[in-house]
């Protein structure tokens, strides 16, 4: 039974059911009795004083049922949105905490930032009324340009942050480092942007919320990649509604990618307004504000230099950045640019010192926070540039020189210079994998044949690192995380022997509901049709910390492994009873309690029903019941790591280029169901190749409108920008969790901008251009072919 | 200014009074609460809305709902004979993992089916990537539905839909 449903099986999706037959439920799919609409008018300018906001002839409009300004959530001194990550500068000072209030109150800080709430009967009055608000500006002028932020005569964008500066972070002994380059027998440097991007979940955010006047409970419907820590934000910092009287619900969510990890104005202002007006409220972006206000991606300036001795051994690395965190500090935004971008600087390389140096800076422009890959994408982009750029410079193979510097297999564990402990690898098979699938050896034949084309053809390496499933919950703690970075599950049997698993963790495209089930039907043989996973409601699921940074299944289903253990525990016991045996001869195979040497056998379900109807039971010794709850905290990150090989072609006419190869080799440690792994790897390559080709987050730099704020504008990745990927594995487990396994959420977004932009600069090399900036677009490439001519 | 408006559903006769300004997309969702249907953006680009309009795709977003008087709309609730027979698009996204959060799904289906119709049940890799140009999904990067559509042609052919 477990072979076609078990660990390792590709098991058909059971969520696809309802998504095909579009019964779905997402949240503005909720039919809600007596339900009002909102609408948020927000500012056009990205800087301005508010001088006075009429909302008496909004009021009058037709449907109309309240407005609320900044002015009523002062007055009812509701909290502000909350940082949840404290860094430390490299002072030791916690980083500058300007507030971010739920409604703009008297200054408005980007283009999108709410000032004003009109609720209505309809969403169409509600967005009429909102043109009839009446709101009057002092515009000031605008930080938008991130390389000015910081320059010295910059509007600033809060006064508690001085000259726009948020912290100046680093790691690693920049004397040491400096005197390794001082020894060097080359050096090479890079001027890198990592182009700002815009998550574009396809289902825009949305919220609807409901006050029950006799209870005082609250219910939020968000479109939340963390229900349980959304509450916890709501409760402890913003709202006060006590968590016991709130129930936060993320049905069907439709995409995530982190932007719908964080504590957001809108759902914020349902919630509170839900009790003021009596009536339920709810609310659905649309993409325009998706475009504004969804917490933006990356947008990191840096220097970086790799300096290397004679025998091409890396000795050192040096990098400065500067991070936009945008006009306020969302929930995690100032982990990403250090703690999850600087200690992954090491990659896969042996490189011995490391200094990095991080200033993170305030513009007047959208909040920035964890997009997939959140930080680690960032510098993969750094090392693997890096990396190829010195192989051009010095003109080894690419390959080879990464071949020459991977920490070995037997270093294991392998203590980095920047504070992480990588647990286990194994790197050279994984690139010899990648070349033989991407014929390697083929490729100066092919580019010989593409020049006869009149085609400019490269080739390119990506070979990256991941530190995912954040732990353990002390170091977190230590580092200045807000929260515990452990999981929970709960098993909970039914007297029929069907099963619920709940998991604090969130299901909004991964195909948990799938892979969990694939677990327990591994571990306890149950069918895996009896078998529910149950997430997304505070109501019913064990509080967890949700899903987001690769953690569900090496955090969440080590958690089910945890709970499915307590199962087998309690259940021999039962079995032990009902057999008249010992429990230290019961064994557990194949969902049966034998008796080791003896025909004795009593399957998990006739234990689960004896625990529910407990009439032969030994009650003195047991407690009645199959219901177990575990919480489990990681020993360490997982480390998943692997190698992509993009291959382009460019026409040098046009500037345009197209992915002709692409290869992705990875180590996920043990994979529970490759269907669902290989889908997400296809998507995070995907958005990783969006962000080399295509998509960029355009603000005017005068006026911080944005200029990239609709699909017109904004190139999303579409079917006939990427080819058909070749996907391969290797796998060392994880040494530390009870699955074996690592994450691969994010790993296709780490590596493959990287990839690709190593390609383009293989392919131009030839012509004599150096250097292409990303996001790499037709008028981009052919810029740097024609530029200078 | 409200205005009667009559079509076919998913093969039942439906009528509404809608604003003359509600679009179809709303028509369908809000007032038949048929929500397999998505909106996923404002300028007519992702595909999420689409269904077919007798018998052609369309998105649900880009006309009125009176416009689609007395026409006949099928929608992804419309698509499958029953619960355990779905249509062969949506068998072939099943089987080869084409969707993972299911947002952009019903659109990517329908315009599916449509495109196969169009192309007389003959695709290859290419045809249907430029031919997805209206459907984004964020997800899959395409691999699996350009695999499943592929494997659908001939099913559906062979099912005669």
């Amino acid at each position: 039974m477990t072979a076609e449903t078990g660990i390792g099986a590709r098991v058909k999706r059971k969520e696809d059911q309802r998504f095909l037959t579009g019964t779905g439920r997402y949240v503005d799919d909720l039919p809600l009795a007596r339900a009002t609409y909102a609408y948020f008018l927000r500012s056009p300018h990205a800087h301005a004083k508010i001088k006075s906001i009429d909302t008496a002839a909004a009021k009058a409009m037709p449907g109309v049922v309240e407005i609320f300004t900044g002015a009523d959530t002062a007055a009812a001194k509701m909290g502000g949105l909350i940082c949840g990550w404290v860094v430390k500068d490299k002072h030791g000072q916690p980083h500058k905490a300007p507030p971010h209030p739920v409604m703009a109150a008297d200054t408005v800080r980007y283009v999108g930032d709410p000032v004003a709430m009109v609720i209505a009967n309809s969403a169409a009055e509600a967005r009429d009324a909102a043109e009839a608000i009446k709101v009057d500006y002092d515009v000031k002028p605008a930080n938008v340009d991130l390389s000015k932020a910081l320059a010295k005569g910059t509007p600033e964008v809060h006064a508690e942050a001085p000259g726009n500066l948020i912290y100046d972070w680093e790691i690693g002994v920049k004397a040491d480092v400096d005197a390794a380059f001082a020894k060097a027998a080359h050096v090479t440097k890079l001027d890198i942007v990592n182009n700002r991007l815009i998550p574009n979940a396809m289902e825009p955010r949305a919220a609807a919320a409901e006050y029950d006047k006799g209870t005082g409970n609250y219910t939020l419907w968000s479109t939340s990649q963390n229900p349980h820590v959304l509450r916890l934000i709501l409760s402890a910092f913003v709202l006060g509604i006590p968590e016991h009287k709130l129930r936060v619900i993320a049905p069907d969510v439709g995409g995530g990618f982190g932007s719908k990890i964080f504590c957001y104005n809108e759902e914020t202002m349902v919630t509170w307004a839900a009790a003021k007006v009596g009536r339920p409220i709810k609310w659905t972006a649309e993409r325009a504000e998706s475009f504004m206000t969804d917490a933006h991606g990356r947008d990191h300036i840096t220097h970086a230099e790799l300096a290397l001795d004679k025998d091409n051994k890396f000795l050192a690395m040096k990098v400065e950045t500067i991070a936009n965190m945008g006009a306020y500090l969302s929930t995690f935004s100032t982990a990403v640019p250090t703690y999850l971008y600087a200690t992954l600087l090491a990659g896969q390389y042996t490189t011995p010192l490391i200094y990095a140096n991080v200033k993170a800076a305030v513009t007047h422009t959208a909040p920035v926070d964890a997009y997939r890959g959140a930080g680690r994408p960032e510098a993969t982009f750094v090392v693997e540039s890096l990396v190829s750029a010195a192989a051009k410079e010095l003109k080894v193979d690419p390959a080879e020189l990464r071949r020459k510097n991977f920490i070995p297999p037997e270093a294991f564990p392998y203590q980095t210079p920047v504070a992480l402990q990588y647990d286990s690898g194994n790197y050279p098979p994984i690139i010899d994998e990648a070349m033989k699938i991407a014929d390697y050896k083929g490729f100066e034949s092919r580019r010989a044949e593409a020049k006869s084309r009149g085609k400019l053809r490269g080739i390119g390496f990506s070979s990256y690192i991941e530190a995912c499933g954040l732990a353990p919950s002390q170091v977190i703690g230590q580092l200045g995380g807000g929260v515990g970075q452990w999981e929970a599950a709960q098993i909970k049997f039914n007297p029929t022997g069907n099963v619920q698993v709940l998991t604090g963790s969130h299901s909004h495209g991964q195909s948990h509901e799938t892979t969990f089930a694939q677990i327990v039907s591994d571990k306890l043989g149950v069918p895996i049709e009896n078998i529910e996973v149950v997430h997304g409601d505070t109501a019913t699921t064990p509080f967890g910390m949700g899903t987001y940074g690769s953690r569900s299944l090496a955090v969440g289903g080590s958690a089910i492994m945890k709970a499915a253990d307590k199962v087998i525990a309690k259940g021999k016991k039962i079995a032990a009873h009902l057999m008249e045996a010992s429990v230290a001869d019961v064994v557990f195979e194949n969902g049966t309690f034998k008796v080791a040497g003896t025909d004795k056998a009593v399957p998990l379900g006739q234990a689960v029903f004896a625990a529910y109807v407990p009439h032969n039971y030994p009650l003195q010794e047991l407690e009645p019941g199959m219901d177990e709850n575990a919480f489990y905290d990681p020993a360490n990150f997982v480390y998943p790591a692997g190698t992509q090989i993009c291959e382009v072609e460019i026409d040098p006419d046009t500037g345009a280029t197209e992915i002709v190869n692409f290869t992705a080799v990875d180590d996920f440690g043990n994979v529970i169901n490759p269907m669902i792994v290989e889908g997400q790897v296809h998507g995070g390559i995907t958005q990783g190749v969006g962000q080399a080709l295509l998509e960029c987050a355009v603000y005017d730099k005068d006026t911080g409108q944005l200029l990239s704020g609709s699909f017109n504008d904004y190139a999303m990745p579409r079917a006939d920008d990427v080819p058909s990927f070749k996907t391969g594995y290797k796998v060392t487990p994880c040494p530390h969790n009870p699955l074996g396994v690592k994450g691969c959420g994010e790993a296709g977004a780490i590596a493959a901008p990287a990839a690709v932009m190593n390609a383009i600069h293989d392919a131009v090399a030839p012509i004599g251009v150096k250097h292409v900036p990303m996001p790499a677009t037709p008028q981009t490439v052919w810029q740097a072919i024609h530029g200078g001519k | 200014m409200t205005i009667n408006v009559a079509m076919t559903v998913n093969g039942k006769a439906v009528s509404g009074k809608v604003e003359a300004r509600t679009l179809l997309v709303q028509f369908l969702r809000e007032h038949l609460g048929l929500t397999g249907t998505h909106v996923g953006c404002d300028t007519s680009q992702c595909g999420a809305c689409v269904v077919h309009l007798d018998g052609k795709s369309i998105k649900s977003c880009t006309i009125l709902a009176v416009q689609a008087e007395g026409g006949k709309v099928t929608t992804i609730e419309g698509l499958a004979e029953s619960a355990d027979k779905l249509h062969p698009m949506q068998e072939a996204f099943r089987e080869n993992h084409a969707l993972q959060c299911g947002f952009c799904t019903p659109g990517m289906v329908m315009s599916a089916i449509d495109m196969v119709k169009r192309n007389n049940y003959q695709l290859d890799e290419a045809t249907v990537r430029r031919e997805l140009e209206g459907n984004l999904c964020r997800c899959t990067g395409y691999h699996n539905i350009v695999k499943a559509i592929l494997a659908a042609a001939p099913a559906m052919k062979a099912a005669g839909v």
